[in-house]
């Protein structure tokens, strides 16, 4: 073998030389960090309109849900100055403003006239502000989003099987209203043949690496009447999170786990229910509004064919929080051009921009407007689902709470591991022991 | 190693050889099944691609190149068709899908990352290695055993457990998601196998040579330069491509120190997805094309496989 | 080639060998000191403090032995090292076996081997992160490839079994993409192993009248068995760190069924940030493999002075 070492030599001086010149961004460009989904490519095209007026070039780094709490913590952490903007999940807050990652944005707000008033209430609360409800702002509100349901309306209002149905559970099929009709419904449909195929229950989350079933589990949880504490402050856990009611709901997630999934959904998570649903496999799937969109949309399942309907109540209603506010990176270069691109994305007729390529604009402007509700089949779910939203922790310490609940979840609901019982026990465990070394038990 | 030497006497009997040759070709054949699928898929469109039950024969489509490529955005078809006529392949394929290429991708950053990474750790670990290999094989080094054995048992540390100590010290010194930074690591490495690749081949360069370039008066530097370096050649073309392939192929250490732009190929390719769903066409295509280089290196290398990876343990 | 340029060469060129030697050598071991060795002693120091690399602004304290006082009892760290010791041995096994007998078969020398041997070889010059990747591709229950072949040839429906998401099978899924790309890797180095035999033993035992059974048990066998051995010792530390492959195909699931020490190492210091307590678990890793392949290394050498 003869490999010229004076060219190799040269090819790598010269590789050494390309890597050693300045990566860093230009006074006049912006990266913008987010989740790789749907609603990021919306904003891309978005963005143009900004780049049109400003000159600024945008650039994008997505990162897929699974690997974007990782990705984009670690980078946060290492001081790197990847992102001078960042759309980041609502439970970072409290890690990204006491650890200094965020700009505070209220003097800016204040500055430039932006009002939280004009975000509706939830998303303020919710995407903006630590500690939690206090006008301190470190995010201006993004994305709206909750956990609900898609179905196949087209299936359900299929005679045969609609009067198959009522023979069966002596109601009509109609979209579940609570996580009892769900299982009923699900299990229904499990196995049936419809069109010549196999088809089965519901697609729900079982993702094991990041927060998948962690999400899928609260929006059991949370109608079932789950509570974090028993005082809201006081890490009091016992009683709370292992109350009969979050017992009883956790067993509900796992029985429509084991009688009403598809086969090989032991870690899926938003991408996987989507192949599911997207393929016809599915009559139900619990996934993210910020799909819907794109879902309606659809050229094999969209349209006619689908239903939407919030999050099922079992003894309240209540929805899992998703969603994302958009932050200044403290660590930026271009701080004004950051800052420039929020005062862009907050006025009305960018929201309204916005909410027609398929984000979910937070801004009353959007959603107080009277057409809103009908203005998608999911709308009117959409403002349901926020007046009942919960979120997970915010802690600072969010990841390790989260860890701790994944593994646990995941221990029984997939790998058959215990009760649910024990399972939540093992899981107050976990989180005293968090909540011991931050020295707040 | 040579893979046609023939022991002279016994040979084997005819049949014994057909059996042999039968199960040896099976299992060739069903170890490339997986990277057959891989290009396969790499040409189907993603309906194709998770159809049931698999399809393997299908109508071939560059979509999943184009996805590898673009971001897209699903909109309206009146939205689509305002856009006016499309102006590439790829567009044209995009559209029909009711989508609208959005931008670039950031598959060609991840894969010059890649480029740039590799080759500089691999020239880096290569000169150093030439170095330290002549220095441990010509002269009286004291504890040379002990620190031979040293540079070796910095590979057996588990990547993960490294990387604790490295970000930290990356952090302080702004390396974090360098290029530099990954260099460096990379480097660090790959110079323990160069070093004990090298040594091996410098040993087998007689010593007279040099000894009698000294005697027509060559300083020993310049008898390495002019003597040593050019007997060597074959042994540093081997070993630089054992590096370059572990700088290609590394994942642990990027994945953790990287973000976005330093990172390399292996730990972007796996997070490609496409609109909703997982894209399994632009992931086969990102891979096929990232394993193309890998082949081709086999391919010449695969007489210096076995040293390579022993460590130079196992020569001939 | 180049030229050394002239003012430095003269200064450089009447070093003393010793110097030459000191010169050529102090490179790399100030980048080793720098990458490996000094990172290795503050992962040392920080492990018994309760340092969290995320919260920059909080004091850090000493807590002694505490870590390593948590780790060593704790049960879920106990069950991730028996999941790394189970991985390890299946892999090593069936590895060992099946490119043991690849090498022996290739050994007939067949026509056209060396073509094949170079085919089989492909695999363990990927990379795992992103091949491996592409097995969860293959692994999918309905759309995936290896559950239609397996239904094919056994008639099970192939979407009756999931090999990433079942607790008996996961270990399994991952056992036999390491199987698939690093056999080649061990039949490699066998093969070299039954080269290395010279021929005049086995005609020898053919004077003797040697069945070719015994042949193989008390020729063949103890004679590659150095090759074998260390074959075993380069898997088994490269498995012992497994990571990439792991952490893509089922990232430690179902449950923790594949939560291999790596993977948990992982999780406590680049997830939960547990900075001093995860370089505690590092240290004891690192203890552990060095010291097995000490052992091992001692009783490789036993064997080839046989």
């Amino acid at each position: 073998m003869h490999v010229g070492l004076k060219t190799a030599a040269a090819t790598a001086s010269f590789m050494m030389l390309a890597a050693a010149m300045p990566a860093g961004a230009q006074a006049d460009e912006l990266t913008l960090c987010w989740a790789a989904w749907d609603p990021a490519n919306a904003l891309v095209e978005l963005s143009k309109d900004f780049t049109a007026q400003t000159g600024t070039t945008m650039s994008f780094e997505f990162v897929p849900w699974p690997n974007f709490a990782d990705r984009i913590l670690n980078e946060l952490n290492s001081g790197g100055k990847l992102c001078d903007l960042l759309i980041g999940d609502s439970q970072w807050l409290g890690g990204s403003a006491e650890n200094g990652y965020y700009v505070k944005l209220n003097d800016f707000f204040d500055k430039e006239g932006i009002s939280m008033d004009d975000f509706a209430p939830a998303t303020v609360y919710a995407y903006s502000t630590w500690p939690k409800g206090t006008p301190n702002y470190w995010a201006l509100p993004a994305m709206g989003d909750a956990n609900a349901w898609v179905y196949r309306k087209d299936w359900f209002e299929n005679p045969e099987v609609a009067a198959e149905f009522k023979a069966k559970a002596g109601r009509d099929l109609t979209p579940p209203k609570t996580w009892d009709e769900l299982q009923e419904v699900a299990a229904f449909f499990q196995g049936r043949e419809i069109d010549g195929k196999t088809v089965y229950g519901a697609a729900i989350f079982t993702e094991r690496g990041s927060e998948g079933i962690t999400m899928g589990i609260t929006s059991a949880l949370y109608p079932y009447g789950f509570k974090y504490e028993m005082t809201p402050g006081k890490y009091d856990m016992e009683g709370a999170v292992n109350s009969p009611e979050a017992v009883a709901a956790l067993e509900k997630y796992k029985a429509v786990y084991k009688c009403c999934t598809p086969p090989g959904y032991s870690d899926s998570y938003m991408d996987q229910g989507l192949d599911a649903f997207k393929s016809g496999q599915v009559a139900m799937m619990m996934n993210w509004f910020a799909f819907w969109p794109g879902m309606y949309k659809d050229e094999n399942v969209g349209g006619d064919k689908i239903g939407f309907f919030v999050n099922p109540g079992q003894n309240v209603e209540g929805s899992t929080l998703g969603g994302q506010g958009i932050s200044v990176v403290a660590n930026t270069d271009n701080m004004e051009g950051a800052l420039n691109y929020i005062k862009w994305f907050a006025q009305a007729d960018v929201q309204k921009k916005w909410y027609s390529l398929g984000g979910s604009s937070c801004h009353v402007a959007v959603l107080n407007d009277p057409s809103y509700p009908t203005s998608s089949p999911f709308a009117a779910d959409f403002l349901a689902a926020m007046n009942n939203v919960k979120d997970f922790w915010q802690e600072p310490s969010y990841a390790s709470l989260l860890q701790a609940m994944q593994k646990r979840m995941h221990d029984y609901v997939v790998a058959d591991q215990g009760t649910a019982k024990e399972a939540l026990d093992l899981l107050i465990e976990d989180w005293t022991e968090v909540f011991e070394d931050d020295g707040k038990l | 190693m040579s893979l046609t030497t023939a022991h002279s006497v016994i040979e084997p009997t005819r049949t014994s050889k057909r059996i042999a040759g039968a199960i040896v070709v099976a299992y060739a054949l069903i170890s490339m099944v997986p990277l057959f699928w891989i290009f396969a898929t790499s040409f189907k469109t993603p309906p194709d691609s998770i159809s049931y039950p698999p399809k393997v024969i299908f109508q071939p489509s560059l979509e999943g190149y184009c996805n590898l490529f673009t971001t897209r955005t699903r909109q309206t078809r009146e939205y689509v068709d305002a856009l006016g006529p499309a102006t590439t392949l790829c567009d044209e394929i995009t559209r029909r899908r009711n989508m609208v290429i959005a931008g670039p991708s950031n598959y060609w950053p991840r894969f010059i990352n890649s480029l740039v990474i590799a080759f500089g750790s691999t020239f880096l670990a290569v000169s150093l290695g030439t170095l330290a290999a002549y220095g441990f094989s010509r002269f009286k080094v004291p504890l040379a055993d002990d620190l031979l054995f040293f540079i070796l048992s910095t590979r057996m540390m588990p990547p993960i457990a490294v990387a604790i100590p490295i970000y930290l010290m990356y952090r302080e010194l702004g390396l974090s998601d360098s290029a530099l930074g990954m260099i460096l690591l990379y480097t660090a490495v790959n110079v323990s196998l160069a070093v004990w690749l090298l040594k091996g081949f410098i040993d087998e360069i007689p010593r007279e040579y040099e000894e009698a370039a000294m005697i027509d008066g060559y300083t020993r530097l310049r008898a390495f330069w002019k003597v040593v370096l050019p007997q060597a050649t074959t042994g540093i073309a081997a070993t630089a491509i054992f590096c370059l392939i572990f700088a290609w192929n590394e994942y642990a250490f990027a994945v953790i120190l990287t973000s976005g732009s330093a990172q390399t190929s292996p730990p972007f390719i796996p997070t490609i997805i496409g609109e909703g769903g997982l894209d399994w066409p632009a992931v086969a295509s990102g891979t096929t094309i990232f394993l193309v280089p890998i082949l081709v290196f086999t391919i010449l290398l695969r007489k210096q496989l076995l040293r390579g990876i022993t460590f130079g343990a196992v020569r001939k | 080639m180049l030229k050394t340029p002239r003012r430095l060469a003269k200064k450089v060129e009447g070093l003393s060998d010793r110097a030459v030697a000191w010169l050529f050598i102090a490179p790399t071991m100030a980048l080793l000191l720098a990458i490996n060795i000094f990172p290795l002693f503050w992962a040392i120091g920080l492990s018994f403090t309760n340092y969290r690399a995320n919260r920059p602004n909080e004091a850090i304290a000493n807590v002694g032995l505490r870590n390593y006082e948590r780790i060593l009892t704790d049960p879920d760290i106990w069950i991730a090292m028996q999941t790394t010791a189970n991985f390890v041995f299946w892999t090593i096994a069936l590895q060992t076996v099946i490119g043991f007998g690849l090498a022996f078969l290739i050994d007939r020398k067949f026509r056209g081997h060396a073509f094949w041997t170079t085919i089989i070889l492909v695999p363990m010059m990927l990379s795992p992160a992103v091949v491996g990747n592409f097995w969860r591709f293959l692994y999918q229950p309905q759309i995936g490839l290896f559950n239609y072949i397996v239904s094919f040839f056994t008639g099970i429906p192939p979407s009756s079994f999931e090999m990433l998401g079942s607790v008996q099978l996961a270990p399994w899924a991952i056992i036999i993409v390491d199987t698939w790309m690093w056999t080649p890797y061990v039949m490699l180095i066998c093969l070299a192993g039954l080269r290395s035999i010279p021929d005049y033993i086995y005609e020898a035992a053919e004077v003797d009248r040697a069945s070719p059974w015994r042949q193989f048990w008390s020729i063949t066998l103890p004679m590659a068995l150095p090759f074998i051995m260390l074959a075993v010792l380069f898997r088994g530390i490269e498995n012992f760190k497994m990571f990439d492959m792991v952490n893509l195909l089922t990232g430690g699931g179902p449950g923790s069924t594949t939560e291999v020490a790596s993977i948990t190492l992982k999780r406590e210091a680049f997830e939960k940030w547990r900075t001093g307590y995860s370089s505690a678990f590092a240290i004891i890793l690192f203890v552990a493999v060095f010291g097995l392949a000490n052992i091992y290394v001692k009783a490789l050498n036993r064997v080839k002075q046989r």
